[in-house]
C-alpha cells in the first residue's frame, strides 16, 4: 500500500487499515499529523522516518535517545535524524511508551534468535524493503526504527528483554511532521516472541493534513 | 638446500597505532585477527562503526542487543551484522560496560573516513562508544545519565574479527561528556589462541553460520 497526499493546498486525509504483516509507505507533509491506532492491542508497529527530499537525512534511534536523555519514546519526544534535524514530534500518545532500541525483525535475525525453522517466515525488514523501494529506500537506507506499542524494558543493570505489550485495543500514538516525510511502516508479523501478543493484528492509519 | 619451513611471525606483524584525541581513523582487519583498544587517558571514548566483508553488511546494535539480552557491550558478546552474521567477538575487556545506546554527534572526520572507503551518510548506523558508560535509571522513561570516571588510562577491550572487517573509529569525546578528548592505542595482531569465550546460544549460532558461509 502506498499512500501519498494528493495536493498541497487542500486538506487531504488518510484513513486506512494495514493488515497484520503488511506495510505502508506514507508521505506526510510538514505539519501533517499521522495517528497510528492499535486496533486490537499489543501490536508492534515498526516505523522509519525519512526527509522526503533527501532520504540520507533519516531517523536515528540512538541520536533521538541521547538528545532526550531517555530510552523510551512518548508525547514530546523529538524524532531526530543523523544530522540532528527534527523530523517529527510525538504529539499524542495514549499507550504511554514506545521502544526504539529493539530494531526490526528480519529473516536472518530470526534464525539467530529462534533457529533455522524461522528462515522463511515473513519479517519486518522484508516489508521495509518491499514498500521502501518505491521511495528509493534500499538496504543501506534501512536504519534502526521506532517500535510503536512495543515493550522492551531496559534495566539499570544493563539488561534488555522483550515483554508483553503495554498497549490495549484502541490505544494510539500521533506524530506531527516537522518537515515533509516518508513514513515507512511494517505492521510486524513476528510470532516467535510476545511483541505482538503472539498474534499479529491490523492497525489503522489516520492522517490529517 | 631448502630451509626448514618454520612459521615466521614477522609475516603477520602486529600493527600498532596511537590514535590521538578528537580524530577519526579506519583500518581493515582480517578475519581471525584481534583488535585491542587501550585508553591512553582517563575518560577516553572510542566510537566505532563496523562494516563486514561484503561492504554492505553493517554492525547492527539492536540485533546484537536483543539476541544477547543486553543493553550494553561487554566481554562474551558477538557483534552481529544486519544480516545475522558475526562481525566480531568481544573476547576481553577490563570494563564490563561499553555504551551503545547514545550514538555520537555528527562527526565530519568520521564521515570522511567512511567516504574514503566508498561509504557515506546512509551508513551512519548505530555505533559503540567503547570506554564510555551511560547509566539507565529504573524510572518510567529509563532516563540516561553519563557516568564520569568510568574508564581510566590503561583500560582495554579486545575484539576478534570473525570475518574480514572495516573498522571506523572516532576519538571525539562522548556526546554527553564534558571531559577533554583522549587518545586511544590500537593494536591489530594475529592471536596465539582463538578459542571462543563463553557465549549465549544465539551468539554461537551466528558464529557457526559465519564460519560456514564466509569466514
Amino acid at each position: 500500500m502506498t499512500v501519498t497526499s494528493t495536493t498541497a493546498t487542500t486538506a487531504a486525509s488518510l484513513d486506512t487499515v494495514v493488515e497484520a504483516g503488511d506495510g505502508a509507505l506514507v508521505t506526510v507533509p510538514s505539519g501533517g499529523r499521522l495517528r497510528i491506532v492499535d486496533l486490537h492491542g499489543n501490536q508492534a508497529v515498526d516505523t522509519l522516518f525519512y526527509d522526503a527530499h533527501d532520504i540520507d537525512n533519516r531517523y536515528s534511534a540512538f541520536d533521538t535517545i541521547r538528545e532526550q536523555r531517555a530510552v523510551f519514546l512518548t508525547t514530546g519526544s523529538r524524532l531526530v535524524s543523523t544530522r540532528l534535524d527534527e523530523l517529527a514530534v510525538i504529539t499524542d500518545d495514549t499507550c504511554g511508551r514506545h521502544d526504539t532500541v529493539g530494531g526490526a525483525c528480519s529473516q536472518e535475525s530470526n534464525v539467530i534468535r529462534y533457529g533455522e525453522f524461522t528462515r522463511h517466515q515473513h519479517a519486518c525488514r522484508q516489508t521495509f524493503l518491499r514498500y521502501g523501494a518505491k521511495a528509493g529506500i534500499g538496504q543501506r537506507h534501512l536504519a534502526h526504527n521506532v517500535n510503536f506499542f512495543m515493550n522492551v524494558p531496559v534495566t539499570s543493570s544493563g539488561g534488555l528483554t522483550f515483554e508483553d505489550g503495554l498497549s490495549a485495543p484502541g490505544k494510539y500514538v500521533e506524530i506531527t511532521a516537522s518537515r515533509d516525510l516518508f513514513v515507512l511502516i511494517s505492521n510486524c508479523p513476528q510470532v516467535n516472541n510476545p511483541c505482538n501478543g503472539w498474534d499479529p493484528t491490523p492497525i489503522q492509519l489516520l492522517g490529517r493534513w | 638446500m631448502t630451509p626448514a619451513a618454520t612459521p615466521n611471525p614477522t609475516l603477520t606483524p602486529a600493527h600498532t597505532h596511537e590514535v590521538p584525541g578528537a580524530v577519526a581513523w579506519s583500518a581493515p582487519v582480517r578475519a581471525g585477527r584481534t583488535v585491542t583498544l587501550t585508553a591512553l587517558a582517563d575518560g577516553a571514548n572510542a566510537t566505532m562503526l563496523m562494516i563486514g566483508a561484503d561492504r554492505l553488511d553493517r554492525l547492527n546494535i539492536p540485533d546484537t542487543l536483543k539476541s544477547q539480552m543486553s543493553a550494553r557491550i561487554k566481554p562474551g558478546m558477538v557483534l552481529m551484522s544486519d544480516r545475522g552474521l558475526a562481525l566480531a567477538t568481544v573476547t576481553a575487556s577490563s570494563l564490563d560496560w561499553h555504551d551503545c545506546l547514545t550514538g555520537a554527534l555528527p562527526d565530519q572526520l568520521l564521515l570522511l573516513e567512511l567516504t574514503k572507503h566508498g561509504f557515506g551518510e546512509a551508513d551512519l548506523h548505530a555505533c559503540i562508544n567503547f570506554f564510555s558508560k551511560v547509566s539507565v535509571a529504573d524510572d518510567p522513561r529509563a532516563s540516561l545519565t553519563y557516568v564520569p570516571d568510568h574508564a581510566h588510562a590503561g583500560d582495554t577491550v579486545t575484539l576478534r574479527a570473525d570475518q574480514d572487517l572495516l573498522i571506523f573509529l572516532s576519538t571525539a569525546p562522548h556526546a554527553l561528556s564534558d571531559e577533554p578528548a583522549a587518545g586511544v592505542a590500537v593494536q591489530i595482531e594475529t592471536p596465539a589462541h582463538t578459542d571462543d569465550p563463553e557465549l549465549r546460544e544465539e551468539a554461537t549460532r551466528a558464529l557457526r553460520l559465519t564460519r560456514e558461509l564466509i569466514a
